[in-house]
Parts: structure tokens; C-alpha cells; sequence
């Protein structure tokens, strides 16, 4: 019996076009646009000013505060710009433009050419943890899932609190992506590396590698890098979404629940993601910061789906342009999964760390179904993988009652969508939990700065 | 790019299940049964049946088109449902009227006030049921034999159900044959004749997850240990009367049982206590209806209390 979760989850189609396919480098661009929010936490300082030099993969903006991270830049050049433009979803943002002139630009190649490690593995293995954490931070590492949380912060418990297992997410439950199933053929060697320095940085003694059975090629991959290793386990995990929600994944993995409310280490779990192992990996082996990633480019009519690694702050139309162009079909571009990627306004904007996919729907896809009323048919309740009772945290917020929706623990939904999928009156559940979450989160948040 | 983006939150993809597809799968369920009572009950099941059908499907579509002045809801199916459902639940030679009475209480007080689909407290077709067994008693417990008269709708032989007779002290327990029970032999309204036709209808519900095993199981297993332990045969029991038609169809009405599994089985429990006890020391041969309309008016209270277990309330194992 394979291992899974146990409360709820779907089994949407898995349309994973690009599986098994292999990494294509994308040419590196003249031109990269980086923002200064890429990450969760608090915005990046830049100061840099117009017609400065920058080289490749030098810090363009600090980390402001704990949890905050530094950001590189992908290509040599100079600054051509600094100003607010939008993002993907139409948010301003602070953003730093680069042009690289033709020497920059073969200078940045000469230099991919001839990449040597600056650590051997005995070197890179010997290194204490604090210096661990430190090469990460200064790499400007986030989790690279989704989430974009500073790994540094993950692997710095608060006191008190102790991890003894790092699990590490190569589930990759989401629909069409397939992102980290390709670097776990391509690169499992450094990812293997990368679960190592990590877990020495984290001061555990014990790994397991999540794979969705799925992937029976990346399990094997992995499980051949990994076998000189044996504290690092590989272990299939049953198909079922959110799989790789990070509560999900660590009660499929140790029989833990993270508490309502509380951390993965609060059950002495720290969870990472194989991209972020590989990152990590980069970063110690090759002193190179994050300033690339792969991102599965894809969609029913999308002509040449793919995963590419991509320099973070190239934009999104020209790596759409690679794999073929906008599909004339075309009623919906996503960042992200299906699932719990958004939709974007524009795609005349730069790629973050937190982008795993394009996925590109055809507009008989992108709309909507007509809701129905509710037929109390219990599908959402079965399906919640926080045992939550979807149906009535929609209803009580639809009808602004805030603090019956708190004490159904509105605030423990994880927004994995599983509600709104399955529902067959295609009832906007998640819409209406979301909300509920925003007031509530609102109103604990008023409560906390008063009682203070 | 010269098209528009549609923007949405997400999740961006859906199941491809609708209202009307579950509507219908229940009715597909219903197909051995509805084999059954044509085969037991020829021109008479027919009769009743698209009565009920025709006159649900009228009154849902007067009361929405002309009171409401809605968008008719037809299409979703699940008029036509109560139909067959009320249809199953009554005697094949009930005259036309009367059927249409029940069809035009099932609706139209079982289900619209309440704001039709999603809203009704009770079940609508038991409610058309209930409705007319209290309003003509004699002609909704006199059944015509299965089998006999299949093609004669007017006169056709009467007989009490086993249940009935046994209640009249007319019959006892070692007199039925139940094989004969189990392939449809004995009397009873449309649906409740027919024990493995109703058992094919829940494997197939439960193989596409159409319902769940929660309110079934229990509603069987709580009659049968209940009726043995106060010294009365389980397996008639359990195959008299409504009561698989009520456990697979008529309480695991998506819109009036709880919405989680413990309470689920707490509604089946009860509705198995309660048809017991109806049976063996009410006035009425037959408790089922009765049971699962009690349990209806307590499903809002069930969903209130009984809460599924959270991820996370569990104490860690470390």
C-alpha cells in the first residue's frame, strides 16, 4: 500500500503533456526585467541607480529584514531603467531593468561555459550549518513550490522547537505540471546534493522524498542518485490532490497532523521542495545564486509544451513565443497549476522565483460553469483535505457572518480548491472562503493590536 | 494576442459531474427496479409511473414558470427523479387521480415553498406519500399480487403485504418464502418488491460514488440487529416493506440527510431505530416513510452538531 493522506482530496485528470520530457535552456536574453517582490516577506531594497553596471548573478536588491530575500540578476548589463511597472496579475510593482550590450552578453556565456564547482562534495559536506544557512540566504533561496517562502527562515526554528525529519516535496500534484518531475530525471544527482547540505543545515539525520507513483521514472532516478545515501528515502506516494500541500504531504509521509493553526515544525517536520533542493545545491556547489528556474510551459493547444529553465526576469511573452506562441484558442494564461495557479491580466511582464508553469487554456476551458443551487450533496465535505465543511463556510460568508465562519475554522483552509473542483452545482465555494478568510484574518488581526 | 483574458480565481478546471448527471445516475440505479415492477406489475406500474413523472414535472414547471416566474428547472432531472421515486412508493393500482394528488403535494408542498431543489427540509416524494396514505388509506394499502394480473390495471387480485398480514396476526413469520421475497413475489408498492433489483441500484450508486456507504449500511444493519434483538426475524425484516427502497433511495436524498459521514450515520441509525419501533408497536404495519421524514427534520440539527474531524485536532504522534 502506497502512502497518502487521509482526510479528503480529488483526482482531477493529471493532462500532463510534458512529462518525462526533457530540459531545453532557453537562449539567455539581452533584456531582463527583475521586480523586487518575489518572495513572501518583506520587499527587496535596491540601490542601484540609472546607467550602474551590474554583472551576472550580482545582488541587485538586499534582503530588508528576516523575512525578506536578496535578488540577482540573471544577465550582465546596465541598468536602463528603474521604475514601477505591473506585474502579471496587474499589481505595481518595483522593477529593475537590465540590458545587456554584445560583450556583456558573451561574457555571460563564456562564463555559463566554463562553470566549474567552487566546492568539492567533501568541502561543501564539511561546512557547519550557520554557514550553510548563510550560503543560502546570500543566494536569495526561496521555496520554489509555489509558496516563495525564505528557506533561510525554514531552516532556522524558532527556539524551543527541534526538526528531526526534512521531507522533501517532489509530489507535483498539481495538473499539467511538470516542472520538478523533469529536473528529479535531469538533475537528481544535485538534487540528492542539495537534500543533503539541506539536511545538514537543518540539523537532521533523516529525509524522505515524496513522488507521486505517477512518476514511476523520477522515483527510479532518484532512488538510483540517492542509494549511497541512507538517510535519504525515496518513497512513492499514492495519486490524490492536494498531495503535495505541505500539511498534506507530511501527514502522508510521518502519520503527523500539524496542528490547527501551527507549523510543520511544531511536528518537527521542515518540508522543502526538490527545486529548491537543486537551488541549494547551485548555490553551495557552484556559488551560483537563484537567478534560473524551470518552468513548464504548456496547455492543450499549446504548440511546443515544455519545460524550460528559464533566467528568472525574462518575460513571459517571449518564453511563451518559445514554445510556440499564444494559441489562437486562447481564453485563459496561468501562472502556476490549474488548480491553484492564478490567472493573469497581461503577459508583458517579467517571470519570478515563483513561477512553476504557463499554462495556457483554451477559451472553451476558461470560463466558468453557470452555478446551481446548492444540493447539499456532502462532495465538498468529503473532499476537504482539512475536514472543514466547505459548503457552510461559503454560505456563512456569503451572508457576512465572520465569526461563525472563525469558529468553523474558517482560517485552517488551505485554498487548494478541492471544494470548488468537485462541486457538481459548480457552486464558487473557494470565492466565498477566501473572502470569509480575508475578514477574519482582518478582524484577528484588529484583536491582536488591541489586546496589545 | 488580440483576444480578451478571462480572469477567475481559482481552481481553473472542474469536475465534469453536474447536478442533472447525478440526477440521472440515481435514475439509471433505479432501472432493475423499474424492470422489475413493469415485469411484476405490467400495464399498472406503467401507469402509475408516468402519472407521478408527468405530474411532477407539470407542477415544478406551473409553480416556476407562472408563481416564481422563473427560469424553469426541469432540466436538472431531479423533478422526474421524485416522480419515479414517489411512483415506487406507491401501489400499482392506485387510480390516476390519486396519484396525481400525491405528485402535486410532492412538489408542490414537499418541495417549492421551501424554495425548491437544495432548500426542501423532507424529502418531496415521501412527503406525496405520507400525504396520501393518511388522506386514502385503503386505496394505498391494497396491493394488487405481483405477477397475476400484470396486464389488468382495474381489478386486478388484491393482497396485504407480508408486513400487514403479520401485523393482523394473519401470518406468521415461518410462513414466508424469502426467496420469493428477494426476486419480487409478494406483494407491495411498485418499488418494494423487487430486494435485488434495489441491492443492484446501491452496488452501482455506490461503484460510481454517487452516494456513500454511510446511510445505507447503517439503516440495514441497525434494523436487522435491532428486529433480532427483540426476537423478530432480520431478514424479513429487512426485506419487507420499504425498507431497502427507503435505506438506497429515499434516505440517501442528497438534499435531506447530513452532509458528513458521522452524521450520516447517525441519521441511519436512527431512521432504523425509529422504523423498528414504529413497526413493532405502532399502529402503522410499515415505518420507513415515517422514520426517514423524523430524520429529515433532524438533519439541520445533525449538520449543526455533528462536525467531521478536523485536520489537526487529532494529538500528534511523535
Amino acid at each position: 500500500m502506497l502512502h497518502t493522506f487521509h482526510k479528503g482530496g480529488v483526482h482531477p485528470p493529471q493532462s500532463k503533456l510534458t512529462a518525462s520530457q526533457p530540459i531545453i535552456d532557453i537562449e539567455l536574453p539581452r533584456k531582463v526585467v527583475v521586480t523586487f517582490s518575489q518572495h513572501i516577506g518583506a520587499i527587496a531594497v535596491c540601490d542601484l541607480k540609472k546607467g550602474d553596471h551590474v554583472t551576472r548573478g550580482q545582488v541587485i536588491a538586499h534582503a530588508a529584514g528576516f523575512v525578506s530575500t536578496n535578488i540577482h540578476t540573471p544577465i550582465s548589463g546596465k541598468v536602463v531603467k528603474l521604475d514601477r511597472c505591473k506585474t502579471a496579475f496587474g499589481h505595481p510593482a518595483d522593477t529593475v531593468t537590465i540590458e545587456a550590450s554584445d560583450e556583456d552578453h558573451q561574457s555571460d556565456l563564456d562564463a555559463i561555459e566554463s562553470l566549474s564547482p567552487v566546492r568539492d562534495d567533501d568541502t561543501a559536506m564539511s561546512l557547519a550549518s550557520e554557514e550553510l544557512i548563510k550560503i543560502i540566504d546570500d543566494a536569495g533561496i526561496v521555496g520554489l513550490g509555489g509558496a516563495t517562502f525564505p528557506t533561510k527562515v525554514k531552516l532556522t526554528p524558532p527556539p524551543g522547537s527541534k526538526a528531526d525529519i526534512l521531507i522533501v516535496n517532489g509530489v507535483e500534484c498539481e495538473p499539467y505540471l511538470t516542472n520538478d518531475h523533469a529536473i528529479m530525471l535531469a538533475n537528481s544527482e544535485d538534487i540528492v546534493r542539495g537534500i543533503r547540505l539541506l539536511m545538514r543545515a537543518a540539523k537532521v539525520d533523516r529525509a524522505v522524498v515524496g513522488i507521486e507513483a505517477n512518476k514511476p521514472d523520477a522515483i527510479e532516478a532518484m532512488t538510483r542518485a540517492a542509494s549511497t545515501c541512507r538517510a535519504i528515502e525515496i518513497m512513492p506516494l499514492k495519486v490524490k490532490y492536494p498531495e503535495g500541500g505541505e500539511k498534506q504531504l507530511i501527514e502522508a509521509v510521518t502519520g503527523r497532523e500539524v496542528p490547527s493553526g501551527g507549523l510543520p515544525i511544531s511536528v518537527g517536520a521542515i518540508v522543502q521542495n526538490v527545486a529548491t533542493a537543486l537551488a541549494v545545491s547551485d548555490a553551495v556547489r557552484y556559488g551560483l545564486p537563484l537567478m534560473s528556474r524551470v518552468i513548464t510551459v504548456t496547455g492543450p493547444s499549446v504548440k511546443k509544451p515544455g519545460n524550460y529553465r528559464v533566467p528568472i526576469g525574462t518575460d513571459i511573452r517571449s518564453l511563451i513565443d518559445i514554445a510556440g506562441g499564444v494559441p489562437s484558442d486562447v481564453g485563459k494564461i496561468i501562472l502556476g497549476g490549474p488548480m491553484m495557479g492564478k490567472a493573469v491580466v497581461s503577459i508583458d511582464a517579467p517571470t519570478i522565483k515563483g513561477v512553476s508553469g504557463i499554462l495556457m487554456l483554451p477559451l472553451s476551458m476558461s470560463r466558468r460553469r453557470e452555478p446551481e443551487p446548492c444540493i447539499r450533496c456532502g462532495a465538498c465535505v468529503d473532499a476537504c483535505p482539512m475536514g472543514l465543511e466547505p459548503y457552510l463556510l461559503a454560505t456563512l460568508s456569503r451572508f457576512d457572518r465572520w465569526e461563525d465562519c472563525e469558529d468553523n475554522k474558517v482560517m485552517n483552509c488551505i485554498e487548494c480548491g478541492s471544494c470548488s473542483y468537485i462541486c457538481p452545482a459548480a457552486r464558487p465555494i473557494l470565492d466565498y472562503i477566501r473572502l470569509g478568510k480575508n475578514k477574519v484574518g482582518a478582524a484577528i488581526k484588529a484583536r491582536r493590536a488591541q489586546s496589545k | 494576442m488580440n483576444q480578451l483574458l478571462t480572469i477567475s480565481a481559482s481552481p481553473h478546471i472542474h469536475t465534469s459531474r453536474t447536478v442533472s448527471w447525478c440526477m440521472w445516475q440515481v435514475i439509471v440505479a433505479l432501472i432493475p427496479a423499474l424492470v422489475c415492477a413493469f415485469y411484476f406489475f405490467g400495464i399498472g406500474a406503467a401507469i402509475v409511473i408516468v402519472t407521478s413523472i408527468l405530474g411532477c414535472i407539470a407542477t415544478e414547471y406551473f409553480i416556476t414558470r407562472y408563481l416564481l416566474r422563473a427560469k424553469p428547472t426541469i432540466a436538472n432531472g431531479s423533478a422526474i427523479l421524485t416522480g419515479l421515486l414517489l411512483a415506487f412508493n406507491l401501489p400499482s393500482n392506485l387510480p390516476v387521480w390519486i396519484v396525481l394528488i400525491g405528485a402535486v403535494v410532492a412538489i408542490g408542498i414537499g418541495k417549492m415553498p421551501f424554495g425548491g431543489l437544495g432548500c426542501n427540509i423532507f424529502n418531496p416524494a415521501l412527503v406525496g406519500r405520507v400525504f396520501l396514505l393518511i388522506s386514502f388509506p385503503a386505496q394505498m394499502t391494497t396491493w394488487p399480487l405481483p405477477g397475476e394480473n400484470a396486464w389488468n390495471y382495474v381489478d386486478a387480485t388484491t393482497g396485504a403485504t407480508i408486513l400487514g398480514a403479520m401485523k393482523l396476526g394473519e401470518l406468521s413469520p415461518d410462513g414466508i418464502d424469502l426467496w420469493a421475497k428477494a426476486v419480487g413475489f409478494a406483494g407491495g408498492s411498485l418499488g418494494e418488491v423487487g430486494a435485488v433489483a434495489l441491492l443492484l441500484g446501491l452496488a452501482y450508486m455506490l461503484a460510481r460514488r454517487i452516494i456513500s456507504w454511510h446511510i445505507p449500511v447503517s439503516i440495514i444493519a441497525t434494523v436487522a440487529l435491532f428486529s433480532w434483538a427483540i426476537g423478530a426475524d432480520p431478514l424479513v425484516q429487512v426485506m419487507s416493506g420499504g425498507l431497502l427502497l427507503g435505506a438506497i433511495f429515499m434516505a440517501t436524498d442528497y438534499v435531506t440527510s447530513p452532509m458528513c459521514h458521522r452524521g450520516m450515520l447517525i441519521y441511519g441509525v436512527m431512521i432504523g431505530v425509529i422504523t423498528v419501533v414504529i413497526r413493532q408497536w405502532g399502529a402503522y404495519p410499515e415505518g420507513m416513510s415515517f422514520a426517514i421524514l423524523i430524520m429529515n427534520g433532524f438533519t439541520p440539527l445533525i449538520n449543526r452538531y455533528i462536525k467531521p474531524r478536523r485536520f489537526g485536532e487529532r494529538r500528534s504522534s511523535i
